[in-house]
């Protein structure tokens, strides 16, 4: 029979032991990790410390492009990255449901360890918790990670410099993550072949940053998607947004199961998607550098900060008419993340 | 993959459209959608930001949630907290207010609620609980209706005991003649594309002869939806109202007759009360006598007395009076995270379009 997790495998005596050992820490494996101690000790330069967390229940756990694990760490890394953070260290909290199969915990695990090796961060602490079989759905991550953060990238967070005339840039194409999940639950019976676009952007950003180009505002384009982060980034300030659709990428597939089921992919959920401000001298430079990385091949330069309609964030449709960009009420998906 | 979208969406095509509509039209004119996919478009796209001031764009009562009665809703929770009964529906209705519950708040509480894309996902979850009681709750007009009369006809057949129908269906033409009768100025209305598809443009013939008013069947593309407008438009400059398809790809005069005749074998028509508009005679659909027991308007229930918002100008906004910024309570009391008026829940919606597209 297959291995599955018991009850006592979070109690805290043997078998936990054994799964830190066996699990965690064989596939973890670094010098403060290693240490086994109730908290991590970490040497700290002077200066900021960016410091997030984030909780993963996303259904199914396996899904195209993707697992629960590698969004654990790409979600809790990007969240550092667009503060204009260098990821340092997280930390990986596992809640359990009881009958769980080793085997997938441990896929997921490997995949964790993978993407933490790719955006060059340690996990050197975490926790393990089982609870009854019905009391969570197979398997809930927490990460929190902490980042170093120089502090002339500290206005990037609240875009305190934005001025009519920045551009708006996005890595890429809208929409991936969501219509993956929605496309690997069965429930509709749509086989569309979509990859979540879930990945790690530190050393996309990274790139952008270290070339001096003049980033003014980050955000990745999570829940809510792009259209909750442009909504956002307008309301209650001195100027407006422009947005053209047309520069906007949506993959044919994404865009055909978004118009079967009504979704504006603009409030689709992203995974590996960031949206900057940049200076206008510098958007042309950004939008180079942005291009030459893997995870940048498709970025476009989407719109500009306005004088005008100020608070508010306008798209210029794709047929030459014009609307606002409002903030997602209420949810298009549930457990995407 | 879906094509021909972009086709639809030609920025030169969509230009031609509204070039020709600023050359014809001299008068101020209102036109009337009465479906809540057109009211998405138009919004989506921004399409009233391309045409002149005085072609005014109005929404009527085309959202199925939106028209619906509380009393519905309120139904549907008594239902809900009966043993064993699993309530089946689309997504729209589960937010919708009642008087003091709605649908979310007693599967929080512990009723059975389940979210279907198809009634045929309802029947499968009859089939697999056979000792439960399965309601689905059927809403929305013509496009809908032929949905819910197969998955009736085929519980029949597969002599399903435990699947149950609570019937909202409406018919749009009685509503469409109301508003006029309403005294709603009216000068054409784009007519439902989806509906259309079932009915054929027939069924706005007496209409459009009796109130001379035109009806242009519409598609849900921009280019669709502006050439549904310029034929409009023309027909109101030329003062010869009529009924146009410019929704040729799949509407045609007869419609899908196969479609027609599931509605005829399971439904009656009965009179119904509409949001805004009040009672029509034979606007709604129920069960016909051979399918009357699998009606779950015949469980004994207590269905609280129906308590409608003070300040709520759903009505006027569907009936096309006022639109929804003229409400006091749009986007401050009511929005879509915390709806007042059904027209703020359904994404379809008048408000909730509103709210998301144009505030």
């Amino acid at each position: 029979m297959d291995k599955k997790i018991l009850l006592g495998h979070g109690s805290g005596g043997k078998l936990t032991r054994e799964l830190i050992e066996n699990l965690f820490v064989k596939h973890f494996s670094n010098e403060v990790l290693d240490r086994q101690s109730d908290s991590a000790v970490l040497d700290v330069p002077s200066g900021k410390m960016a410091f997030t967390t984030d909780s993963f229940v996303v259904d199914p756990i396996f899904f195209p492009g993707g697992d629960i694990g590698k969004l654990a760490i790409a979600g809790t890394v990007n969240d550092l990255s667009v503060s204009g953070a260098k990821p340092l260290c997280l930390s990986c909290s596992f809640i359990l449901e009881e009958g769980f199969p080793l085997a997938e915990l441990e896929k997921i695990v490997i995949s964790m360890a993978k993407e933490a090796r790719k955006a060059e961060v340690s996990i050197v602490t975490g926790d393990t918790k089982v609870v009854n079989k019905g009391k969570c759905d197979k398997v809930f991550i927490n990460t929190s990670g902490v980042g170093l953060l120089n502090a002339s990238f500290q206005h990037i967070s609240t875009g305190d410099y934005i001025q009519p005339g920045d551009k708006i840039l996005v890595n890429g194409s809208l929409a991936d993550h969501g219509m993956a999940i929605l496309a690997a639950r069965n429930e509709m019976n749509l086989h569309a072949d979509i990859e979540s676009d879930c990945a790690s952007l530190n050393h996309l950003i990274r790139k952008v940053l270290e070339a001096g180009v003049h980033v003014k505002f980050m955000r990745d384009a999570t829940r809510g998607g792009a259209a909750t982060v442009l909504a956002e980034l307008a309301e209650n300030k001195p100027f407006g947004l422009e947005i053209t659709e047309s520069k906007i990428k949506i993959g044919e597939n994404v865009r055909g199961i978004c118009e079967i089921l009504g979704f504006d992919p603009l409030y689709v959920a992203n995974e590996g998607k960031v949206i900057l401000v940049v200076s206008e001298e510098d958007a042309g430079k950004a939008l180079e550098i942005m291009q030459s990385d893997e995870l940048g091949k498709q970025a476009t330069i989407i719109g500009e900060i306005v004088n005008q309609h100020p608070g508010k964030a306008w798209l210029n449709t794709g047929i030459g008419g014009k609307r606002i960009i409002d903030m997602l009420a209420g949810e298009q998906l549930p457990r995407i993340c | 993959m879906i094509k021909f979208i972009d086709e639809y969406r030609d920025r030169e095509i969509v230009g031609e459209f509204v070039e020709r509509i600023r050359n014809i039209s001299k008068k101020p004119v209102n036109l009337m959608e009465v479906c809540g996919g057109h009211t998405m478009a138009i919004q989506k796209f921004g399409i009233p930001s391309l045409l002149p001031a005085h072609i005014n764009l109005l929404s009527g009562p085309g959202c199925p949630v939106c028209v619906s009665s509380r009393q519905f809703i309120d139904h549907a929770v008594a239902l809900s907290r009966l043993n064993d009964t699993v309530i089946v529906t689309f997504g729209d209705l589960i937010r919708v207010p009642g008087s003091s519950s709605n649908l979310d708040k007693e599967k929080a509480s512990g009723a059975d609620v389940r979210i279907v894309y198809s009634i045929l996902d309802a029947l499968q979850i009859a089939q697999q609980n056979p000792d439960k009681k399965i309601i689905f709750l059927g809403i929305g007009f013509e496009t809908t209706a032929p949905g819910t009369a197969i998955g009736m006809q085929q519980a029949k057949q597969k002599k399903l005991n435990n699947f149950f129908l609570l019937s909202s269906h409406k018919i749009m033409p009685p509503a469409m003649k109301a508003l006029i009768d309403e005294g709603v100025n009216i000068s054409g209305y784009i007519a439902p594309g989806h509906v259309s598809t079932i009915t054929g443009s027939k069924i706005y013939e007496e209409l459009s002869e009796k109130y001379k008013v035109g009806c242009v069947i519409s598609g849900f593309e921009p280019v669709d939806l502006l050439k549904a407008i310029y034929m409009l438009v023309r027909q109101f400059e030329e003062e010869r109202p009529a009924v146009e398809i410019a929704y040729k790809r799949a509407v045609n005069r007869e419609g899908n007759i196969k479609a027609q005749k599931a509605l005829e074998e399971v439904f009656i028509l009965k009179e119904d009360w509409w949001r805004g508009l009040g009672v029509l005679p034979e606007s709604g659909l129920q069960l016909n006598e051979k399918y009357r027991a699998l009606d779950a308007g015949n469980f004994q229930v207590e269905i609280e007395p129906t308590r409608e918002d003070k300040g709520c100008i759903c009505g006027e906004i569907l009936k096309g009076l006022n639109t929804p910024k003229d409400c006091k309570l749009f986007g401050t009391a009511c929005t879509p995270q915390d709806p007042v008026g059904a027209c703020m829940v359904s994404h379809e919606g008048a408000c909730a379009a509103w709210y998301r597209y144009n505030r």
